[in-house]
């Protein structure tokens, strides 16, 4: 391998698995995650942090995952869109993503699912408003937005619904 | 054989995508995160300057760096130096000149991506620097212009002539108009990986709207016959167009195949500007007449499109803008003539709408001009002139199937209108909570909720300079291929036993890139054979070609070739059922084995237009879309909030209701970025935003709430009656937020996107 050669150990809590590469210092989180774990789901649409498509959690919290560098999160947890669904069964997110066709390409979707899972743990019964600003950081090309604001109502709809069965809660690692 | 029940996910369910559970999962591959040990990674060296001779290129530098694998150049071009999807006229690799900023020169490849890239910029290019052609309008009138290609700038002229030239009209509007270069953005850049084959040949695993179209140039390319070429279709980050045109295809084949080794390549953000073709720029000056009650004389039309540095489908786009330069309308006397050019910009090509939105903006401006001119209402104006099944085209083509326009603009207008304005009334600001100005307000806040004022929560207003408009957009879009292209697709579907249980699998090689049709493919299946379980295979060439997924027509031509493959199966159960009476479709596989068809599908023939009047059956079908917006401007920033867009389309048949929906959301978004944010910058044919920092297109924040009301009036020549859905309602949105605007502002705005500084500037004066 012909990149540079100095190599610092991260440790991460991914999906809530210890993953651990050595990685040079400008490796970004979500080549990381993509080319030295093997996680493809988390995407790069723009390389700069507008489109929101490389969206992570990282303790939780959304992060763009391009505009982090691997070696500031060492020992924190990651939960990517790998993560999100329980055992058997998808997340509140993602089935309601799936029911109301809110994709159509796909690529931008693993982002939106982070962001929307970690906005309504803190705020699940969101009005219009603080729907739309939720998203309101991730570019969508295909849908229009139209059918992912409703999934953002059918998913607290879904949570609610299946408050008190943890496994269906989804997004923590 | 029993096959009468009904499966409940068939034709016109709202059946869930196949690919949805693995999209939401993060478990879909596209093409970017497929993964090979061993690969290498390519990168891809292009020309800094729109135009100049290359007098030497020294490839050593980038050899000599460690991890370095090849660097290839147009010399290592195995066959044909130049490709191209209507004509050949694309260097595979600059040879000898470069006509566009962005032009592949070199390619690397490296055991590591940031190697390839380095190992690209240390590739060392001597250029002599040539004066840029970056005028479409000199290019394509101007004799003393310089040449782009030694043929001549003119890609095409279409002329269109029916009636006799400009008489008689009591009304006269004129006008110029222009429409920036839009891009397809798609969130998933190009890429793919190709893998060198035992054989000699080369497996290409690639994002791409038309495999063997692909195919049919890429392996001249490489002198390899086709059957070494086999591609399959990885997942598809959205397309719009841009993938219609190779991009990294023959590039990371040539890689491959000279280092023996899987080579992937993906682009970036900045480097996909540059990677595919662009919506073309237009230029525009019409002329309509009318009489005093506002009916249509006659309609005059100079339409050049920038075409850039090299063909693509610019012959096809200008098909398009000229015989659908009138739009819908009923007019005896019509005059167009249609250009494309050649210049230095970048190649322009497919995108949404081909052709027909830009023309489509010009011809709804005039019909608002018009309808001052005369006194009317848009909707008005555009009644009295609406055509219906019946009518002639410009071109001389009748409409043989429902094109009942002026009930859909009727619907349109009777549809409700959003709520009051967010903004306090002028006079009552600062006064206490009155019911209008309750309305958009968070709980007992006093200032209207900036989230829905122009500016958002820049907080640029308290509603003071805004100024409300509605406006109205009506498109007409040609769907399938037009012009005598004999237009096709092959499904093959296979009935068999699995687990005990009847199995249908569809394979085709149509390209899924985000709309929808591997759900419409296995919703068909489950209509004609009655089954249940349905799977679509990956598509690939090892079956017929598919086509485009372009041009609105996959649902038309792989959904009919799925419906007729299906008959075919259906046929030869119905014979073993015969012969075997009382036995279910399971018994009879268990009995008789799989049965397997494949079918190819045609629609109708068309003709070219005829080169001197434009006359012909050039199109199959014709699909209409007519759109309302309401927009907040704030007159003295130039900011612009839609409150609404309403839309009314006419579809024949809806085979996916929900799916359908997302097509005509998309859609219209599409077209009111064109309308407000979306434009390539060009200065001196040089790109100056390639990023979505400034490249912008619409957030959810931009996309206001959507009105729809789909109808299904069918088209007897198609598969179901359905009518192409996936284009015309980006024709339409982009007037009719430009209407609004105009209606806001009082300005002219003969331009899309409207900047803020076409209206702050001019309303300031």
């Amino acid at each position: 391998m012909s990149e540079e050669t100095t190599r610092y150990l991260v440790t991460l809590v991914v999906n809530g698995v210890v993953r651990e590469a050595a990685v040079p210092a400008r490796r970004l989180l979500s080549d990381f995650l993509r080319h030295d774990l093997g996680l493809t789901g988390t995407h790069v649409g723009c390389e700069h942090g507008v489109c929101g498509a490389c969206t992570v959690l990282l303790d939780g919290e959304p992060v763009r995952s391009c505009l982090t560098f691997a070696v500031t999160v060492d020992g924190h947890e990651v939960t990517t869109v790998e993560g999100l669904a329980g055992d058997n069964e998808l997340s509140p997110v993602q089935r309601a993503f799936t029911e109301c066709h809110g994709l159509q390409c796909g690529f931008c979707t693993p982002g939106f699912l982070c962001a929307v899972t970690a906005f309504l743990r803190d705020n699940p019964a969101p009005t219009e408003e603080e729907a739309l600003e939720a998203v309101s950081g991730n570019l969508c090309r295909c849908t229009g937005y139209q059918n992912i604001i409703k999934a953002v109502h059918r998913a607290a709809e879904i949570q609610a619904e299946t408050q008190g069965r943890p496994e269906d809660r989804g997004g923590r690692a | 054989m029993k096959t009468e029940t009904r499966t409940s996910l068939g034709v016109g369910a709202s059946a869930p995508r196949p690919d949805g559970a693995l999209k939401v999962a993060g478990a879909f591959a596209y093409a970017s995160d497929l993964w090979l040990d061993g690969m290498l990674w390519g990168a891809t060296l292009r020309s800094p300057h729109p135009s100049a001779w290359i007098r030497s290129i020294d490839v050593g530098p980038a050899l000599a760096l460690p991890g370095v694998f090849a660097v290839l150049t147009h010399e290592d071009v195995p066959g044909a130096k130049f490709y191209g999807l209507e004509h050949a006229d694309q260097p595979v690799l600059a040879v000898d000149q470069v006509r566009y900023q962005g032009e592949p020169v070199a390619i690397v490849a490296a055991d590591h991506p940031e190697t390839a890239r380095r190992a690209a910029a240390a590739v060392v290019v001597e250029y002599e620097v040539r004066a840029a052609v970056t005028d479409a309008r000199r290019a394509a009138l101007d004799p003393a212009c310089p040449l782009v290609h030694p043929g001549g700038n003119v890609v095409r002229h279409q002329p269109v002539r029916a009636g006799s030239a400009g008489s008689g009209a009591e009304v006269v509007v004129t006008g110029e108009y222009e429409v920036g270069m839009q891009d397809q953005a798609f969130l998933g850049p190009e890429a793919g990986l190709a893998v060198p084959a035992d054989d000699g040949g080369v497996d290409l695993y690639v994002a791409t709207q038309w495999l063997h179209v692909d195919r049919d140039q890429i392996a001249p390319c490489l002198a390899l016959p086709e059957d070494k070429v086999r591609l399959t279709l990885a997942g598809v980050g959205g397309a719009f167009g841009a993938r219609e045109d190779l991009s990294m295809q023959i590039h990371a084949s040539m890689l491959a195949l000279r280092t023996g080794r899987p080579v992937k390549i993906v682009y970036g953000r900045e480097e996909s500007f540059f990677g595919h073709v662009h919506r073309h720029p237009a230029w525009m000056r019409y002329e309509h007449g009318a009489t005093a009650d506002g009916r249509l004389v006659y309609v005059k039309a100079e339409i050049v499109l920038d075409g850039g540095a090299y063909c693509s489908s610019s012959p096809a786009v200008v098909g398009n803008a000229a015989s659908l330069g009138v739009g819908p309308y009923e007019v005896e006397n019509v005059w167009i003539d249609a250009y494309a050019a050649y210049t230095n910009n970048p190649p322009c090509g497919a995108m949404r709408g081909f052709g027909a939105v830009q023309a489509c903006y010009a011809y709804e401006s005039q019909m608002d001009r018009l309808a001052a001119a005369c006194g009317l209402s848009p909707v008005e104006i555009r009644v009295r002139n609406a055509v219906s099944q019946g009518s002639r085209l410009a071109t001389g083509q009748v409409i043989d199937s429902p094109a009942p326009l002026a009930a859909m603009l009727g619907e349109l207008a009777a549809m409700p209108l959003p709520g009051p304005p967010a903004y306090a009334p002028s006079g009552s600001r600062r006064q206490g909570g009155s019911g209008a100005r309750a309305r958009g307000m968070i709980g007992t806040r006093e200032e209207p909720d900036p989230r829905r004022l122009p500016g958002g929560v820049g907080r640029t207003t308290r509603g003071e300079g805004v100024r409300r408009g509605v406006g109205y957009g009506v498109g007409i879009k040609n769907i399938c291929f037009s012009e005598g292209f004999d237009d096709y697709s092959t499904a093959r579907v296979r009935v068999e036993l699995l687990g005990g249980e009847p199995h249908a699998l569809v394979h085709t090689a149509a390209a899924e890139v985000g709309q929808g049709l591997v759900a419409v493919q296995a919703q068909i299946a489950r209509t004609e054979l009655g089954v249940d379980r349905v799977t679509v295979a990956p598509a690939d060439t090892s079956v017929g070609s598919a086509g485009s997924s372009s041009a609105s027509r996959q649902s038309y031509v792989t959904g009919g070739a799925v419906k007729a493959a299906c008959e075919a199966v259906r046929r030869r159960l119905e014979a073993l059922a015969a012969a075997d009476p009382g036995l279910s479709l399971g018994e009879l596989l268990d009995r008789y084995g799989p049965v397997e068809e494949t079918r190819e599908y045609r629609h109708r023939p068309t003709v070219p237009l005829d080169p001197v009047t434009g006359q012909g059956d050039s199109h199959t079908q014709l699909a209409l879309c007519v759109h309302r917006a309401v927009v907040d401007v704030d007159v003295e920033l130039g900011l612009v909030k839609v409150v609404e867009l309403a839309a009314v389309q006419d579809v024949g048949r809806i085979l996916n209701p929900l799916a359908l929906e997302g097509q005509i959301h998309g859609g219209s978004a599409q077209g009111l970025g064109l309308a407000l944010l979306e434009e390539i910058q060009m200065r001196d044919g040089r790109v100056l935003n390639p990023s979505f920092t400034d490249y912008l297109i619409p957030t959810i924040l931009d996309m206001p709430p959507m009105r729809l009301s789909i109808l299904e009036n069918p088209d007897p020549n198609a598969p179901y009656g359905l009518r192409g859905a996936g284009e015309p309602p980006t024709l339409s949105s982009t007037p009719a937020v430009a209407a609004a605007v105009r209606a806001a502002t009082g300005l002219a705005l003969p331009r899309v996107p409207i900047r803020p500084e076409d209206i702050a500037l001019a309303h300031t004066g």
